[in-house]
Formats: structure tokens, C-alpha cells, sequence
């Protein structure tokens, strides 16, 4: 019988709520919460030898040790397959699905299935490095889910072909791979505009992905009167980074009081960010956040005022799912404290 | 206007005493062939070789391929603005030597040339494996530029299948198809209930070695026009050969236009088919700004319900691409586009330059980029170390027992963007 090793969070791994999330990574033999049901849905063709529970907020916070803890403890067991979820739409425990299918994938070379709602910022960050099954928003979908992820598992687990994402229920991992259609090209097209401009259902060959392209706003009337805000995806963070922003892959962005700040200097800011040389960020981080320019245009009275706080990611490597709902946020604070401008940079 | 093609099938292709057709034979007379092709002071030597389907034979770099046709009756010749004079053609009847082509080869010009084998693995990728070649390697003396040495081969090419056509002039074909587009309001009349279609037909034209040719003149300077499809069943439209190899047009693709085929092959059942709309890809924005404003202008003064879009080439026309998807799209005229995708050779990247969310309907060519081995062959003609220096190869393409590892990008024809091959790409 083939092994399953199963992957899930405190919540369902009956261990707690939120106040549980920081638990570190436990071993379980054989089955528990959903891994019943996965259990059950691979009908004596696989077994869950054991369950690795980890707190959410644990995982995000200590994702390198989490990461390396959770794959010895699967590495004992062998398994012909490793399945983590499905989270749902839990941004984290998406996250860390996601992050240890690609770590147990990468570095034993175990086939990995998890399940996600579509906007879980889990699929955008990993749907390249997993097979992740759609899901409902909530736990409500499990019963439907549970089944599409277990013959998923067991068709990785033999090494059978894998179909298309409409034929397997997976959310498409945006790899292209050739085929010999049946027909030539041209015809297709043809085909294919024949039912398009009788309205019929016709199916593109290929999604043309969605930029985001957003207008630019009308000036500012009065700028001498404008509170204006800095916003930066360049990471630069008070010292010693507090809010221990990502280099990569952010899941976070921070909020930071300047009020009396006049300068950045090298002794007092830093940028997080792992995408470029760091060097001259550090030593005068003014350079990517212009906070001393500012000061002076406040100086000046050739702008209102600098708002208090300014707001800061890293934009290495993030998702633009992740970017969505930082910016959105941000945004929301930035209306809510009367901000009539923002300045963003990146680098 | 009406043109019948005559469709002589040609069974098999070898060298004697005289050019002619015979029992589906085409015989080539080998003296009197270089004699028709020579004369050109820039070019030193010329060979002449024929390779069949099945061949344990590589041809490369290949420049293009052409097939050999005649005008019979009717206005003008094969090739206007080359061979013959600017007539306008596209109507009478015209014979075809169907299941022959002339391949030119010799010395690389540019990067980006082609292979075609016509067995193996690589022979399913190219169209040009089932047609039985005449292969021209043609060299040029050595401070011969670029642009010149592409000219050379061009008309060398152009002139081979022009003569061998000839040799179709009095033998009755095997098959006639009869193509025929009205005047416009005659056309629209014709089928009044059915859905009015035009093809937007984008031509090359990046640069220099980058070009295509419509009755003699580089596309690059034309303002979009209206052609009838049968135009260019005589060759009004050909290629300027160095454009990556498996998605730029040969002369015989369009001449073979595979999408104003089908499209004929739906007129009067499904569609009414208007015609052709020829439009560039010109590297500066004005250029694009001002070759989509006037392609959608004239898809919507033509009273179009839909239209086809193909590119040619990738990367930068994919902007082309999009402006006149959008532009038309934005006219109410529903649009379905054709083009390849460069995804990486895992297939893992963005297979577009650019892209719009109006473009829902899309046929692909497949990825150029995925990875093929192309097994060693008896007889190579041409220059097998091209492969490591021509785009879709790489420093060691050629490896020491000849086969060589490149994408497919390499391989003649292999994601047109007309949709002349059956290769496709799904998403997984």
C-alpha cells in the first residue's frame, strides 16, 4: 500500500485557534482531522502513515526552521506522496501549505497535492511548484475537495499521466506544453471565430494574462496644502527591521511613525529588501524613502505637510495577490487620516 | 476577382535531360536551371540537390521555401515585382506543382534560418519534410553585406521556382479549386444572412533582414490596404527569409495562405469572406500607433462582424498584436487571434510581450521554446555548425556525432502563425 504523509494547521489539527497558532511542528502517527477523510477517499490504495501539525503564525514568522524541522519528519517515513491541506481560503495556512510542498518537492523529490480557494495568496506564490486543487472559500467545501486532492495524490503517487487542469480540478500551474492538434491551425481559427461571432461557447487555446494597468489620478489642486505620504515596496525599515519584513516573498508590509524624523541615516534605517544591492540603501535610505527632501519641501511651505506614519513592504519576489491586499489596506488607512497624496517608489 | 488553381500532384522530383512533368514526375534540368538562376556577380557558387520524404537528410540553414506555380490565363505572372511586372494578379487560372518546393540554403546571412529534416523527430515538426525538394545552396563572395547576400539567395529561390513552374504551363492538373471574392457590395450581397469576416493578415517587417515584400515593395512602407485573398495564390506577398525559422511565413505559406483557405472553405456555408487587410509591424510606436488606427479604420469601412488577426514573428509585433485587437475589438468587430508562444523551455514563463484581456479568443502555434534532439543524419546540405549560432541554438546545438539539441524554435515552420502546422500548447 502507498504511504501518504499529511500535512494540516493547529486549527485542524484540533489543537486550537488563533491563540494556538505559534505551536511549532508536531509528529502524528497516522491520521487526524481531515486526514480521516482523505484516508477514506483513497479506498485502500493509500494509507496516511503520519500527520505533521504546525501552528500558522509559527510557520510565517520561522518558515526556514519550520521548513527544515517538517521535512526531517517526513523524510523518515518515505512517502510515495505528501498532501498538505486544503487551506481554503486561509491566506497563512495557504502560505505554509504551499511553502512545504514546494520545500518537500525540491528537496526529496515527493510528488505534493494541497488544495486552495483561488484567491488564497497561497495559489499565486506556489501554483507553479504544487498541484493545488480549487476549493470552496471554507471548510464547508471539504467534502468536495477531499476526493479531487485524494485521486490526484494517487495518480501522482503511481506516476500516471497527469491531464489537463479542466479534466483534474486543479488550478492551472501556467506551464505550457506542447501537442500535435488534430486539426491545422488555420482551421481552428476559423472554427473558432465561427462560433465566437455566433455567440456560441468556444474555448481559447491561451489565457492572455490580465495586466493590471491603472490609470493616473488628477493632479493635486493645492499641493501646498497636500498631506502627503510615502509608501515604498524598496523595504526600507527602521533598524534591525521589527516587523521582520520578508527579503522575498513578503507576507506583510509595516507601518512606521517618522514624526521628528528629519534624516535617515545609516545608525537608524535599513532596507529589508533582497532583490538589489543593498549598499547605498543602507547608507542613506533617504535614497529610496525621500523622507529628508520632504522635510525640507515641508520647510518650504511648498507642501502641506509629510504624513506621520509611512508605510513600507518588500517587492521582491512577491506575489501580486499579496501586493493587492497590502496596497488595499494601505490605501484604506491613507483615505481614513485625511492623506490627499502618496509617493511611491520602488527600486 | 476568380483564380482556379490547377493542382498537378507531383509524385516524385528527380534530375534528366529535360524540365518537364511526366506521369507526376517533375524532371529538372540541372544546366538549364543554373542557367536561369545565375548571373548575379555577388554570388560564387551555386549546387542543386533533391531530397525526398523519408530522407535521412538535413537541410540547413534553410533561407526559404517556395513552390513552384505558373499563371496560365489571366493577367500578370508568378511573383509580381520580382519575376514578372506589377500586373495585379489573383485572377485566371494558375497551375501548381503540388508536392514540390525549392529550399535555398548556403552560408548563414543572419541568425535567424532554419532546419528542415525529412525524417526523424524533426521531420513531424516541419510541413516541409512531405513536399519532395530541390535544394539551391548558394554561396556569395566574401564582402558581399548582408542585406546584399539575402537578395542574392532571394531571387535565386524566386527564379528556380518560377522555371520549374513553368514546366506545369500545359499539363492538366489534377484537381482545379476555383476561389473567387465580388467587389464589396457584390460580396455582401452574395450572402446577406451571414456573418461578414475579413482576415487581418500582419507581414514581418522589423527591420532590415526583417522584411516581406508585397508586389515588390517593403512591407515596412506600405499603409494597411485591402488585398483579394486570391492575390496572393500568385505570389503578390512574399518573404524576406530572416525571421526565426518557425514562425516567420516562407514564400510557400503564402503562398499557400492556410487560414484564407479555410476561410474560402467556410465562405457562403458559415461566413461571408470579405477579404484580406495587410497591415506591418514596424518597430516605432508611430509606426504601430499608425498601422492599427488605420487596420481597425478599414476592418470597420469594410462592414466586418469579425476578423482573424495572425501575427508573424513574436516579442515586439505581440504589441502589434494587441493594438489591432484592441482597436478592432473596441469597434465591435469580434476577433480571433493566431500566435505562438515563447514560455521557456519548461514552459514555466509568460509566453507573450504584452497582452490585453479583449484577446478571449486565441489560437496557438505552441511554445517555440520547448527542447528537441534531432538525430544524426546521412546526407546534411548546408552548414551544420549554423545550428549553434542561429535563434532557437546554442554554443554546442551541434553536438560531436551530429544531432543536434535546439528548441524548436530552430525547425522551418514549426509554430506558424498562420496556422500552416498542427502544433499547439495547452496549459497544465
Amino acid at each position: 500500500m502507498m504511504k501518504v504523509v499529511h500535512y494540516i494547521n493547529q486549527f485542524f489539527g484540533q489543537i486550537g485557534g488563533e491563540e494556538k497558532a505559534d505551536i511549532t511542528p508536531q509528529l502524528h502517527e497516522g491520521v487526524v482531522g481531515p486526514g480521516m477523510a482523505l484516508k477514506n477517499a483513497f479506498k485502500g490504495e493509500a494509507d496516511i502513515v503520519a500527520t505533521i501539525i504546525c501552528g500558522d503564525s509559527y510557520f510565517a514568522e520561522h518558515q526556514e526552521e519550520a521548513t527544515k524541522t517538517i521535512l526531517d519528519m517526513i523524510k523518515k517515513y518515505n512517502p510515495d506522496v505528501f498532501v498538505a491541506g486544503p487551506a481554503f481560503n486561509a491566506g497563512r495556512y495557504g502560505t505554509a501549505c504551499g511553502a512545504v510542498c514546494k520545500a518537500v518537492k525540491e528537496a526529496l523529490n515527493i510528488p505534493v497535492v494541497t488544495g486552495m480557494y483561488i484567491e488564497n495568496p497561497g495559489v499565486d506564490l506556489y501554483k507553479k511548484d504544487a498541484y493545488i486543487v480549487l476549493t470552496k472559500n471554507s471548510a464547508v467545501g471539504m467534502r468536495e475537495a477531499v476526493p479531487k486532492m485524494a485521486k490526484l495524490a494517487l495518480k501522482l503517487a503511481k506516476g500516471e499521466p497527469m491531464g489537463s487542469p479542466q479534466e483534474e480540478g486543479y488550478i492551472p500551474r501556467g506551464i505550457r506544453k506542447n501537442y500535435i492538434a488534430d486539426e491545422r491551425g488555420s482551421k481552428r481559427a476559423v472554427d473558432m471565430l465561427v462560433k465566437k461571432v455566433n455567440g456560441e461557447k468556444f474555448e481559447t487555446e491561451f489565457e492572455m494574462p490580465s495586466f493590471d494597468r491603472v490609470a493616473p489620478n488628477p493632479p493635486v489642486k493645492d499641493i501646498t496644502k497636500a498631506k502627503i505620504a510615502l509608501v515604498t515596496s524598496g523595504g526600507i525599515v527602521p533598524k534591525g527591521n521589527p516587523d521582520r519584513i520578508e527579503s522575498s516573498s513578503a507576507s506583510k508590509f509595516g507601518k512606521y511613525d517618522i514624526d521628528g524624523v528629519y534624516d535617515l541615516t545609516e545608525a537608524t534605517y535599513e532596507t529589508a529588501h533582497g532583490g538589489y544591492d543593498p549598499t547605498y540603501a543602507n547608507a542613506d535610505a533617504d535614497r529610496v524613502l525621500p523622507v529628508d527632501v520632504l522635510r525640507d519641501l515641508e520647510k518650504e511651505g511648498k507642501i502641506g505637510s509629510l504624513h506621520r506614519y509611512y508605510y513600507a513592504t518588500v517587492g521582491n519576489g512577491t506575489a501580486v495577490a499579496s501586493a493587492k491586499k497590502f496596497g488595499a489596506a494601505i490605501a484604506k488607512e491613507l483615505i481614513a487620516d485625511g492623506v490627499d497624496a502618496v509617493i511611491l517608489t520602488s527600486t | 476577382m476568380r483564380l482556379e488553381l490547377g493542382n498537378i500532384f507531383i509524385k516524385d522530383l528527380q534530375f534528366g535531360p529535360e524540365t518537364k512533368v511526366e506521369k507526376g514526375i517533375l524532371y529538372v534540368n540541372k544546366e538549364e536551371l543554373l542557367k536561369e538562376v545565375s548571373g548575379d556577380e555577388k554570388v560564387k557558387s551555386i549546387d542543386f540537390d533533391i531530397v525526398h520524404p523519408g530522407d535521412s537528410a538535413r537541410i540547413i540553414p534553410v533561407k526559404d521555401v517556395i513552390e513552384p506555380r505558373v499563371k496560365v490565363e489571366g493577367k500578370g505572372g508568378i511573383f509580381p515585382g520580382f519575376i514578372s511586372k506589377v500586373d495585379t494578379v489573383g485572377s485566371g487560372r494558375t497551375n501548381v506543382l503540388k508536392g514540390a518546393a525549392v529550399v535555398t540554403t548556403g552560408k548563414i546571412v543572419g541568425f535567424q534560418e532554419g532546419i528542415i529534416d525529412m525524417s526523424g523527430e524533426g521531420a513531424k515538426y516541419t510541413p516541409f519534410s512531405k513536399t519532395h525538394n530541390l535544394v539551391i545552396t548558394c554561396e556569395v563572395n566574401d564582402d558581399v553585406k548582408q542585406h546584399e547576400h539575402e537578395e542574392a539567395i532571394r531571387m535565386i529561390g524566386l527564379k528556380a521556382a518560377a522555371y520549374l513552374g513553368k514546366a506545369g504551363k500545359d499539363v492538366q492538373p489534377d484537381e482545379v479549386k476555383t476561389y473567387e471574392t465580388l467587389p464589396l457590395l457584390e460580396q455582401v450581397k452574395k450572402y446577406p444572412n451571414l456573418p461578414k469576416v475579413v482576415y487581418v493578415y500582419m507581414l514581418q517587417s522589423q527591420g532590415l533582414l526583417h522584411d516581406t515584400y508585397v508586389y515588390g515593395v517593403d512591407a515596412k512602407k506600405i499603409i494597411p490596404t485591402f488585398i483579394y485573398p486570391t492575390e496572393v495564390f500568385d505570389g503578390a506577398i512574399l518573404s524576406g527569409n530572416c525571421v526565426s525559422a518557425c514562425d516567420k511565413n516562407p514564400t510557400y505559406v503564402h503562398l499557400n495562405h492556410p487560414i484564407i483557405e479555410d476561410l474560402y472553405d467556410r465562405d457562403g456555408k458559415d461566413i461571408n469572406f470579405l477579404g484580406c487587410v495587410i497591415t506591418n509591424e514596424n518597430v516605432y510606436l508611430a509606426d504601430k500607433e499608425r498601422s492599427s488606427n488605420c487596420t481597425a479604420k478599414l476592418v470597420e469601412f469594410l462592414g466586418a462582424d469579425a476578423a482573424i488577426i495572425s501575427e508573424e514573428g513574436f516579442g515586439n509585433p505581440d504589441a502589434d498584436l494587441v493594438m489591432n485587437c484592441n482597436k478592432i475589438e473596441e469597434k465591435g468587430i469580434k476577433t480571433v487571434l493566431v500566435t505562438d508562444e515563447y514560455a521557456g523551455r519548461d514552459g514555466a514563463s509568460q509566453s507573450l510581450a504584452d497582452s490585453t484581456p479583449k484577446g478571449n479568443a486565441v489560437v496557438t502555434a505552441g511554445n517555440a521554446n520547448e527542447l528537441v534532439v534531432l538525430k544524426a543524419m546521412d546526407k546534411v546540405i548546408g552548414h551544420p555548425e549554423a545550428a549553434n549560432i542561429i535563434a532557437g541554438g546554442y554554443s554546442g546545438s551541434l553536438r560531436p556525432d551530429g544531432s543536434i539539441e535546439a528548441e524548436l524554435q530552430v525547425i522551418t515552420g514549426c509554430t506558424s502563425e498562420v496556422g500552416f502546422n498542427y502544433l499547439s500548447a495547452k496549459g497544465f
